[in-house]
C-alpha cells in the first residue's frame, strides 16, 4: 500500500507521538478519569493506524508487522487473564489484591490499572491486527470486476 | 469454577503463539484437546461434587450486585454435555482441519466458542450470559465462514446478521428488565417478579423481546431461517459443535432459565414455547424430508428435535401452572432434559459421520453418494446407529427420551400434542430410512469407488459418540438409577424447583446464608430517600420469613472500602433508590 | 404520554430504522449500516435506562467519585446510575468486534461475487 502526500507524512510525524501518548494517558488513567482500556486502545490503534496509512506498508514492515500484532494481543490478553487469576490468592476469583489507594490517586484501585493495561494492548492490537488483514486483502478491483462479467455471462 | 471458563479462554488466547511454535503441523492440535479434556474432568468433577446449588461469587462482591457463577443441576449437566461434545469434535477436527490453511485460527476459534459456552451454562446474571453468548456466537459466526467458499461466506453472513439482531433484542430486553427490576441477578430479578405479584406490561414486552432473541439462537421456526444455510456450510465439526451444543447452550438453556426460574413458570409463555415447539417440530421435519443434501437435512433435524425439548418444558410449565401433580410436570422436564442431552450426542454424532463420508467422498448430496456402508464400515455403523437413535427405534437413547416425553404429554391430557408428537417422530423415521438408503445401501456410486476409510481420529470420536449413544440409553432404564441421579435428576429438579422455589420467594441460588443488613461503613448513614429502607426492610422481612438465620455478615476484611471507586454500598443504595423510585 | 417517553420513543425509532435498513436493503454495506444502527439504538436505551432526574433546578451529576467517602453518600442520592454505563461500554464493544467481522466478510463476498448485490447471492436455496 503506498504512502500518501508529503503534507500527511510530515503532520503525521508531527503528531503520531501525541496520539500515542494520549492513548497511554487514558489506559493509564483509566481507574480515575472516564476512559480506561477499552477507549485507550482505540485511541492507540488509530494512531498505529494512521502511521501505516501515511507512510505506506513497506516504511513499517519490519516493526508494525501482522505477527506483532498478533503476539501483543495474545500478550495482552494473557496478562488481564493473569490479575483475573491472581484474583484467587485474594481467595476469590478476581479479587482486587493489591491494596486500594486513596481515591483520585494514580497509584491505587489495586489491580485495575493492571488490567486495563492489559485490555488497552490487547484493544490497539487486535484492532491494528484486524486494519491489516483487511488492508493487506487489498487485491485489485480489476479481477472483481472480471469476475462479476463472468458470473453476468452465466446467469 | 471459573476455572471453567478461564481454561479455554487462555487455551484461546495462548493458541495463536502456540499455531507460531508449531507450524502447520498436527501437533498443534494437542493443545485445545489437553483444555478441553481438562474442562471434561472439571465438568464431572463438578457434577459428582455437591448437590445444592454452587454459587460462586466473581470478585468477593455479595449479593445482589455482584457476579454470580451458578452451577446447579441444570448448569451442571450443560457443562458436562457441552465438554463431552467439544472433546469429540476437537478429536475429530485434528484430521479434518489438515486440509485447511490454518488449523491454528480454527483452533483458537474454537476454544473460545467453548469458553463462552461454558460461561453462559455457569452465569448467574443476565448481563454477563449475554456477553458470553456474545463471544460464543462471534466465534461461531467465525467458524461458518471457515472454509471461505462462496457459499460459507453467504451463510455466514446470513447467520451473523439475524444473530445480531437476536442479540440486540437481548439487550434491549435486559434494558427493559434492569427498567423495571432495577437487578440483574437471575435469582434476583425472580424475586423481585414474584413479589410483585403479576409480571407487569413492561416485563411481558421484555419477554418477547427475550423469546425473540433466544428463540432464533435456538432456531425455533419463525427464527430458524439461519440454520438451514449455516450448518451445511461449516466445517462437519463445527456443525457437530453448532447443532449440538451451542442452539442448546445459547438458546434452549437460556430459555429454560426464563420461563421457569425468572418468570416463574408462567403459563402464557409456557404456551408461546409449545406452539414454538410443535411448529418447530413439524416445519422442521416436513422440511427435512425433502432435502437431498445430506447436511441440510440434518440441519432441519434440528430445528425439529429442539422443538421436542422446547415442547416439554412449555408443556411442563403448563401443567405446573394447571397445578397438575408434580410428578408429571418432573416427567416432563426430565423428558426434554433428556432428550437435550440425548440429541447432543446423537446429533454430534450424524454431523461428524457427515463430515467422514464428505471427507472421504467430496459430496454431500444423497443421490451421488451409495454403499459407504461397505466402503467405510466403521463410519457406516456409526451412522447406522445414529441414524436409529434419532428416529427414536429402541434400546436406543432416543427411544428412551421420546417416550417419556410423550408419557407426559398424554398424562398431562395433551393428546393432541402427543399425537403431532409420535408424527413427527415417525417422519423422522421415514427420512432417516431415506438416508440410510441412499448413503448405506445400494450400489457404489463412482464418487464412492475411491473411497477409504477414514482417518483414526476421525473414527475414534465416531465410535466413542456411538458408544454413549447405547450409554445414555442405560439411563432410562431403572438399574443405573444412581447414574440418573447423580447427571439429570438434579437438573430436572432445578428446573421445576425454580419455579416452586420462586413460588415460595426462596431464592434458588442463595444457599449460604445472606446478611440481612449490608454492612455499611461509619459515614455512609441511612438518610438515603425511602427507597433503601424499604429494599433493606424486604430482604430482612423475606429473610425472616424463610425461618433463616438472620445474621450480620463479620467478614469485613473481604470486601473492599468503600473509597476505592464508586463502592458496593453507594452502588446497592443507588440501585435501591432507582428501584424505590420506580417500584409500582 | 408525558414529556418522559420522548427519549424512549426516538429510541425506538431508531431501533426500527436499524431493522428496516437490514431488512429491506439489498446493497451488503447498507445492511451492514443496519446493524450499526441498530447497535446503536440499544446502546442509547441502556443509557437512557441509567439515567435519573437530578435535584431540581441542577445538571444530571456523572457517578465520578474524587470526594472520598464522605461524597459517596452524596452520589448514591443524586448521580446517574453507572451499572448501565458499564453495560453499555461492553455492549460498545461487542458491537465493534461484529462490526469488525462482518465487515471482513462484506470484503470477502465482495471478492467472491465481483457486487455488492444480495439479490445475485443467492446461491444457497431451499
Amino acid at each position: 500500500m503506498q504512502g500518501m502526500s508529503l503534507i500527511v507524512k510530515n503532520i503525521t510525524r508531527l503528531v503520531a507521538g501525541f496520539i500515542i501518548l494520549f492513548g497511554a494517558y487514558i489506559v493509564l488513567y483509566g481507574h480515575v478519569t472516564p476512559g480506561g482500556g477499552f477507549t485507550g486502545g482505540v485511541i492507540l490503534a488509530s494512531g498505529l493506524v494512521l502511521v501505516v496509512l501515511a507512510f505506506g506498508k513497506g516504511f513499517t514492515r519490519n516493526v508494525l508487522t501482522h505477527e506483532t500484532a498478533k503476539v501483543a494481543d495474545s500478550m495482552g490478553a494473557m496478562l488481564f487473564l493473569l490479575v483475573a487469576v491472581l484474583g484467587f490468592a485474594g481467595g476469590v476469583f478476581f479479587t482486587n489484591v493489591l491494596s486500594p489507594g486513596t481515591v483520585g490517586h494514580f497509584v491505587s484501585a489495586g489491580t485495575i490499572p493492571i488490567a486495563n493495561v492489559g485490555i488497552g494492548v490487547k484493544v490497539s492490537a487486535g484492532l491494528f491486527g484486524a486494519f491489516l488483514a483487511l488492508a493487506a486483502f487489498r487485491r485489485s478491483t480489476a479481477s472483481a470486476q472480471e469476475r462479476a462479467d463472468a458470473l453476468q455471462s452465466d446467469i | 469454577m471459573p476455572l471453567l471458563v478461564v481454561i479455554p479462554l487462555a487455551g484461546g488466547f495462548l493458541m495463536p503463539l502456540v499455531d507460531r511454535l508449531t507450524g502447520r503441523r498436527r501437533s498443534a492440535a494437542a493443545f485445545p484437546i489437553l483444555l478441553t479434556a481438562a474442562v471434561l474432568v472439571l465438568s464431572v468433577w463438578l457434577l459428582l461434587a455437591a448437590d445444592e446449588p454452587l454459587t460462586y461469587w466473581v470478585g468477593g462482591w455479595d449479593f445482589p450486585i455482584g457476579i454470580s457463577m451458578v452451577a446447579d443441576g441444570l448448569s451442571r449437566l450443560m457443562v458436562v454435555v457441552v465438554a463431552t461434545v467439544s472433546l469429540m469434535a476437537l478429536v475429530f477436527s485434528i484430521d479434518y482441519m489438515a486440509r485447511f490453511t490454518s488449523p491454528g485460527l480454527y483452533y483458537t476459534l474454537f476454544l473460545l466458542m467453548v469458553a463462552g459456552m461454558n460461561g453462559v451454562v455457569l452465569s448467574g446474571d443476565l448481563f454477563n450470559m449475554y456477553v458470553f453468548i456474545e463471544v460464543a456466537c462471534i466465534a461461531s459466526y467465525a467458524l461458518v465462514a471457515f472454509g471461505t467458499e462462496s457459499d460459507e461466506l453467504e451463510a455466514s453472513f446470513k447467520y451473523l446478521v439475524l444473530g445480531t439482531v437476536a442479540s440486540t433484542f437481548l439487550l434491549v430486553g435486559i434494558a427493559l428488565v434492569y427498567n423495571v427490576t432495577g437487578h440483574l441477578n437471575w435469582a434476583k430479578v425472580g424475586e423481585v417478579i414474584q413479589s410483585a405479584g403479576e409480571p407487569t406490561l413492561p416485563l411481558y414486552v421484555a419477554a418477547a423481546f427475550f423469546l425473540m432473541g433466544f428463540g432464533l439462537k435456538a432456531a425455533m421456526v419463525p427464527f430458524h431461517a439461519w440454520l438451514p444455510d449455516a450448518h451445511p456450510s461449516a466445517p462437519a465439526p463445527i456443525s457437530a459443535m453448532l447443532s449440538g451444543v451451542l442452539i442448546k447452550a445459547a438458546g434452549v438453556y437460556t430459555l429454560a432459565r426464563l420461563v421457569f426460574s425468572v418468570f416463574d413458570g408462567d403459563p402464557a409463555l409456557g404456551w408461546i414455547l409449545v406452539t414454538l415447539g410443535v411448529l418447530s417440530m413439524v416445519v422442521g421435519v416436513l422440511m427435512a424430508v425433502g432435502q437431498w443434501d445430506f447436511k441440510r437435512l440434518l440441519a432441519y433435524h434440528s430445528i425439529s428435535q429442539m422443538g421436542y425439548v422446547m415442547l416439554a418444558f412449555g408443556a411442563a410449565a403448563v401443567m405446573q401452572a394447571r397445578d397438575l401433580s408434580p410428578t408429571v410436570v418432573g416427567l416432563a422436564v426430565f423428558g426434554g432434559l433428556f432428550h437435550l442431552a440425548n440429541h447432543a450426542v446423537f446429533k454430534s454424532l450424524l454431523f461428524l459421520c457427515s463430515g467422514s463420508v464428505e471427507y472421504a467422498t467430496g459430496t454431500r448430496q444423497l443421490k451421488e453418494l451409495g454403499g459407504i456402508g461397505g466402503r467405510m464400515p466403521v463410519t457406516g455403523a456409526c451412522l447406522r446407529v445414529a441414524a436409529l437413535s434419532i428416529s427414536g427405534v429402541p434400546p436406543l437413547n432416543g427411544f428412551w427420551s421420546k417416550l417419556i416425553i410423550v408419557l407426559a404429554l398424554v398424562l398431562g391430557g395433551f393428546y393432541v400434542l402427543a399425537a403431532v408428537t409420535v408424527f413427527v417422530s415417525f417422519m423422522t423415521l421415514l427420512s432417516f430410512a431415506k438416508v440410510q438408503r441412499y448413503v448405506l445401501g445400494g450400489e457404489p456410486s463412482e464418487h464412492v469407488a475411491a473411497a477409504r476409510e477414514v482417518p483414526a481420529a476421525m473414527c475414534l470420536a465416531s465410535v466413542l459418540l456411538a458408544v454413549l449413544c447405547f450409554a445414555s440409553s442405560l439411563m432410562a432404564v431403572e438399574t443405573m438409577r444412581t447414574v440418573r441421579g447423580r447427571v439429570l435428576t438434579p437438573a430436572s429438579e432445578a428446573v421445576t424447583a425454580g419455579a416452586a422455589a420462586g413460588r415460595q420467594g426462596r431464592l434458588i441460588t442463595v444457599e449460604r446464608e445472606r446478611p440481612a443488613t449490608p454492612r455499611q461503613p461509619e459515614d455512609v448513614d441511612a438518610t438515603a430517600p425511602g427507597g433503601r429502607d424499604s429494599h433493606r426492610e424486604r430482604r430482612k422481612h423475606l429473610a425472616a420469613g424463610l425461618g433463616r438465620r438472620v445474621r450480620t455478615s463479620d467478614t469485613e476484611t473481604r470486601r473492599a472500602p468503600a473509597n476505592g471507586t464508586v463502592g458496593p454500598e453507594t452502588h446497592r443504595a443507588g440501585l435501591a433508590a432507582v428501584h424505590g423510585e420506580e417500584a409500582p | 404520554m408525558t414529556l418522559a417517553m420522548v427519549p424512549f420513543m426516538l429510541t425506538f425509532l431508531l431501533l426500527v430504522a436499524g431493522l428496516y435498513a437490514i431488512v429491506a436493503k439489498r446493497n451488503l454495506i447498507k445492511v451492514i449500516v443496519g446493524i450499526l444502527v441498530l447497535n446503536c439504538g440499544a446502546n442509547v436505551m441502556l443509557v437512557l435506562t441509567g439515567y435519573r432526574d437530578p435535584p431540581a433546578g441542577e445538571a444530571p451529576v456523572a457517578p465520578i467519585l474524587t470526594g472520598g467517602a464522605a461524597q459517596a453518600d452524596e452520589l448514591a442520592r443524586t448521580a446517574v446510575d453507572p451499572l448501565p454505563q458499564a453495560l453499555i461500554l461492553t455492549s460498545i464493544v461487542i458491537g465493534l468486534s461484529v462490526t469488525a467481522l462482518v465487515v471482513s466478510l462484506g470484503v470477502r463476498l465482495y471478492e467472491k461475487y465481483g457486487t455488492f448485490d444480495t439479490n445475485r447471492m443467492r446461491n444457497l436455496k431451499g
